[in-house]
């Protein structure tokens, strides 16, 4: 059921949505999250489902045995969960045994496991007991579809590393979020050259945990961690409330926010940035033509939607019909709501078919959704930008700037392209 | 608790979205928490769907369980039904609403749908994908079919048979459909109602009326045709058509029940075949005896593994399959070809046997392409479960006379030519023509500066040591053997607990492992 509110301290109408979510649960996070935790492995406490749903969402498989599993639930681990506290024990054990050079070893708890009330928590306390002296580390965190929308899988997973972290000394600045390694180098490059170097959450090796405390200073990197943020904040940490890092102009303020915070001097903020931040203008120059004017309807998935709308609106020239996000997070998300023009439509949560209801009426020049509905959607005459690419590729910082633009003006092109396969149909650009 | 890297089948509420999305004005709603939709984009991109599967999922989230589910479930049937209008409703669960125990079946029967409601019960605990996708089609057969509609007497009609089993997300299925339907034509037998593929509920209602059934798909399709089978006593060709051999049993197995002779239809359909021809030909005399393991579903295991030994010239060192459900079928064939059958559904098991028997091709799944590109060894797909290469643009079916082409072509391409291979021995000490050289055409092309590292698995504990001179001997072995040759030369030593290859080790080993 649909209903306008006014919500949290930016007063602007939001469509709240109850209904059927097309969307994946936060295990899916395990996808990237894997090939950024190095010497991790993620075992999913779950059913055939879940194994079913990790394989689906890699995609390609991988050439290898890779580091992630599946403990999968049988009838008789519903029997008696004493039991199955057991068969886990076992399963741990075969799995640290056949890999060794596993560091870290996540218990991820699932739909079922949750339904069962199979306590991960304490398993993993158990575990770490056991195998920590072996140097193996044993922590758990939920991505369950119950609990957790496709990216929060990632907040979770973040939040269970911050008490693991050791305590700073002075102060310092925090980049939260799982970033592609050559974005992370570039933004620690250019933070450095600010002034202030900072730590990453996640590190690459999980022996690498950054310090926190009290001085720590946190900006987000990903707009999906508000778990993460309020761990890192029980521990002093304060974070920094600016407009996520895409574009030229998100860049700039995001970098902005941080170099406010260590008093780093303005004029030397404006001469560290100009060059990147000029260089992603003219990265992006070179698609605005193709994106300026064009309608684009954002279908809830990741909770990036805003901010890359604000993106698309302020630096692209697109106009945003509809913004649905799975949750909106005012204080994190408010910063790149209050740029987006009074016309959006922001929606948060789903119920599909009244929401592709509305993509009929308003037929936008590009629809930003989910794998499940973009095929559908482009047989019928939309066209679609697969979100799920937005998480997966390199997007963040300046030097992404006009590969992010591309992304959406890719679609676009194409269909100009293949124009005369779809007679009958109106070409998306001209 | 089973510890799953890589699974061969989805859970069975998957195996019941293949058949209600392969069906047309039938709509499946289950109770399945957020996420679960995931298994939309199998249907979307993997087999292209230009339409979502016609499911509803209720997603309930942890803030639903303490409220009434059940009355979210009640919600979720009531607008399906008023949004889809289907012919019928399908109803079932997922892994975690299973453990709810909501009922969904009993709960849509309350509303007082104005179509038939079919409940769905899928053990997702103890059941997988091909078990759901049979119970599925079973259950829609058994709500949906009219038993008063029987085959009328023949007086001169036509004689009709329906195909059942394929579904979406099947390997080859619609072309497969395509070219029986050609076989069919030339028998002068007309089909009467494909299912689940494409029908509708009318159609389902209708099965009784023809003389026979064809199970082209036993993992899909069995349950349905022995529930036919007692129902309308309608007769059940099961014969697969995959192979050259295959497709002539299974016109004289079709024609044989309706009392028709097969045989003018035989020379006319063969005609297009050209297996026998291709694999007859003696620039294919190289295939012989090659070693192949084949792995998939059952019904494809063993019809492929007869078309290796009996159509190419294979030797079939290892046979298996994922799918428990029919292992007897698959035992039955190892014991026919003397060898042991892995029936398993852990891929590490698969990996672990191919790596043993260390054939010279792998037939398999997408996930043994997996395995046989780490171990080096050439592999063609031959079964589900499905990845978008199995849904070619052109016309490709792997059963009847075209299907037996198609399966020439895709087992024999992976394969070094016969002549090549040949030519390759001839020339392996020209200067120009070792791999270290690199391509003669590319004059700035890079040469490979050592051999790719070998897989993890197949390390041994002490490897023995090559002496330099075994070491250059070795590598007057063409590339693409080089490999094989290295493995066989030091399992060999390392049986003899030798610690060092010399030249004579190497050929020692050659002796020993020549058939």
């Amino acid at each position: 059921m649909g209903m306008l509110a006014a919500s949290g301290p930016c007063t602007r109408p939001v469509l709240k949505e109850r209904g059927q979510r097309e969307v994946f649960c936060g295990l899916t996070g395990i996808v990237w999250l894997h090939r950024k935790l190095q010497d991790a492995f993620f075992l999913v406490v779950g059913s055939r489902t879940c194994a079913h749903l990790l394989q689906s969402a890699a995609g390609v498989m991988i050439f290898a045995e890779p580091r992630f599993a599946t403990a999968v639930l049988e009838e008789k681990d519903l029997a008696g969960l004493a039991d199955a506290h057991d068969e886990l024990d076992g399963v741990v054990a075969r799995l640290i045994e056949r890999r060794p050079d596993v560091r870290l070893l996540f218990l991820v708890g699932s739909c079922p496991s949750e339904v069962i009330k199979l306590d991960l928590d304490k398993a993993a306390k158990r575990l770490d007991a056991r195998w920590a002296p072996r140097g193996t580390r044993v922590l758990s965190w939920s991505g369950s579809g119950i609990e957790t929308t496709f990216t929060q899988g990632e907040d979770n997973c973040l939040a269970s590393l911050v008490p693991e972290c050791p305590a700073a000394q002075g102060p310092g600045l925090l980049v939260a979020g799982a970033l592609p390694d050559v974005v992370e180098d570039r933004l620690r490059d250019l933070l450095a050259r600010l002034g202030i170097p900072p730590a990453f959450l996640p590190p690459r090796r999980s022996g690498d945990l950054p310090p926190i405390g009290p001085g720590t200073r946190v900006l987000l990197a990903q707009p999906f961690l508000s778990e993460t943020a309020a761990a890192l904040e029980r521990r002093g940490a304060r974070v920094l409330e600016a407009p996520f890092p895409f574009g030229a102009e998100g860049t700039t303020a995001w970098l902005h926010a941080a170099a406010r915070a260590f008093g780093v001097e303005e004029m030397h903020f404006r001469a560290v940035v100009a060059p990147g931040r000029e260089r992603a203008k003219r990265a992006i120059a070179r698609h605005r033509p193709l994106l300026e004017g064009r309608r684009v309807f954002f279908l809830p998935d990741s909770q990036l939607e805003i901010p890359l709308a604000r993106f698309l609106w302020e630096e692209c020239g697109m106009v945003p019909v509809e913004v649905g996000t799975p949750w909106l997070h005012q204080r994190f998300h408010g910063p790149d709501l209050e740029r987006l023009p009074p016309s959006a439509r922001i929606a948060e949560g789903q119920d599909v078919d009244r929401q592709l209801d509305r993509l009929r009426a308003d037929r936008p020049d590009l629809t930003v959704c989910g794998l499940g509905l973009a095929n559908p959607l482009e047989a019928q005459g939309f066209t679609t930008k697969w979100s799920i690419e937005l998480v997966f590729s390199p997007i963040h910082g300046f030097d992404q700037a006009g590969d992010l633009a591309e992304l959406f003006a890719r679609p676009l092109r194409r269909r100009a392209l293949l124009a005369s396969l779809a007679p009958g149909e109106p070409a998306a650009c001209s | 608790m089973q510890l799953t890297a890589w699974t061969y089948e989805g859970p069975p509420h998957v195996g019941a979205m293949r058949v209600a999305t392969a069906m047309a004005g039938v709509h499946l709603v289950l109770h399945a928490p957020q996420g679960d939709t995931y298994a939309d984009l199998l249907f979307t991109m993997i087999e292209r769907r230009d339409h979502r599967p016609p499911v509803t999922f209720t997603t309930f989230q942890a803030r639903d369980l303490g409220a009434d589910t059940a009355e979210l479930f009640r919600g979720a049937v009531r607008e399906a039904a008023a949004r889809f209008r289907p012919e019928a409703l399908l109803v079932g669960a997922s892994c975690t609403a299973e453990l709810l125990q909501d009922d969904p079946g009993g709960l849509a029967s309350t509303l007082g749908l104005s179509m038939p409601v079919v409940p769905l019960e899928l053990p997702s605990y103890s059941r997988k994908e091909n078990w759901g996708a049979a119970e599925t089609f079973y259950q829609v057969v058994r709500h949906l079919v009219d038993r008063s509609r029987r085959a009328p007497p023949r007086d001169g009609r036509r004689p009709r048979a329906n195909l059942l089993g394929p579904a979406a997300l099947g390997f080859r299925h619609r072309d497969d459909v395509a070219e029986v339907r050609g076989l069919l034509d030339e028998l002068g037998v007309e089909v009467h109602v494909v299912a689940p593929l494409g029908a509708r509920a009318a159609d389902i209602a209708r099965l009784g009326e023809a003389d026979l059934n064809i199970l082209l798909y036993p993992e899909i399709g069995d349950a349905a045709a022995r529930f036919l089978e007692r129902t309308f006593r309608q007769p059940t060709v099961r014969t697969v058509p995959i192979g050259h051999g295959a497709t002539i049993a299974f016109m004289r197995e079709v024609a044989g029940h309706l009392g028709l002779d097969p045989e003018p239809a035989l020379e006319r359909a063969a005609r297009r075949a050209r297996l026998p021809w291709w694999s007859r030909s003696v620039d294919s005399t190289y295939l012989t005896g090659k070693r192949v393991f084949v792995f998939g579903d059952a019904t494809h295991a063993v019809a492929i593994a007869r078309v290796a030994r009996d159509e190419i010239g294979f030797e079939v060192v290892g046979l298996g399959c994922y799918n428990r459900e029919f292992a007897r079928e698959v035992r039955a064939a190892a014991a026919e070809f003397g060898i042991e059958p892995t029936i398993t559904d852990d891929w590490l098991e698969v990996e672990a046997r191919i790596a043993e028997l260390q054939p010279e091709l792998v037939l398999g799944t997408q996930m043994e392409r997996m395995i046989a590109k780490r171990l080096r060894i050439p592999c063609t797909v031959i079964s589900a479960p499905v990845h978008v290469q199995d849904f070619p643009a052109r016309y490709s079916p792997v059963m009847g006379f075209e299907g037996a082409n198609v399966l020439f072509d895709t087992i024999v391409h992976p394969l070094v030519m016969g002549l090549e291979e040949h030519l390759l021995m001839m020339f392996r000490e020209d200067f120009e023509f070792r791999d270290e050289a690199g391509p003669s055409h590319l004059a700035t092309a890079v040469a490979p500066s050592s051999e790719p590292s070998r897989p993890a698995v197949v390390a041994a504990a002490r490897a023995p040591v090559w002496t330099a001179e075994a070491e250059a001997e070795l590598k007057k072995i063409p590339f693409f053997v080089r490999g094989k040759a290295r493995r066989n030369t030091e399992a060999f030593a390392t049986e003899r607990g030798l610690d060092c290859i010399t030249v004579e080790t190497l050929y020692d080993a050659k002796s020993h492992f020549a058939r």
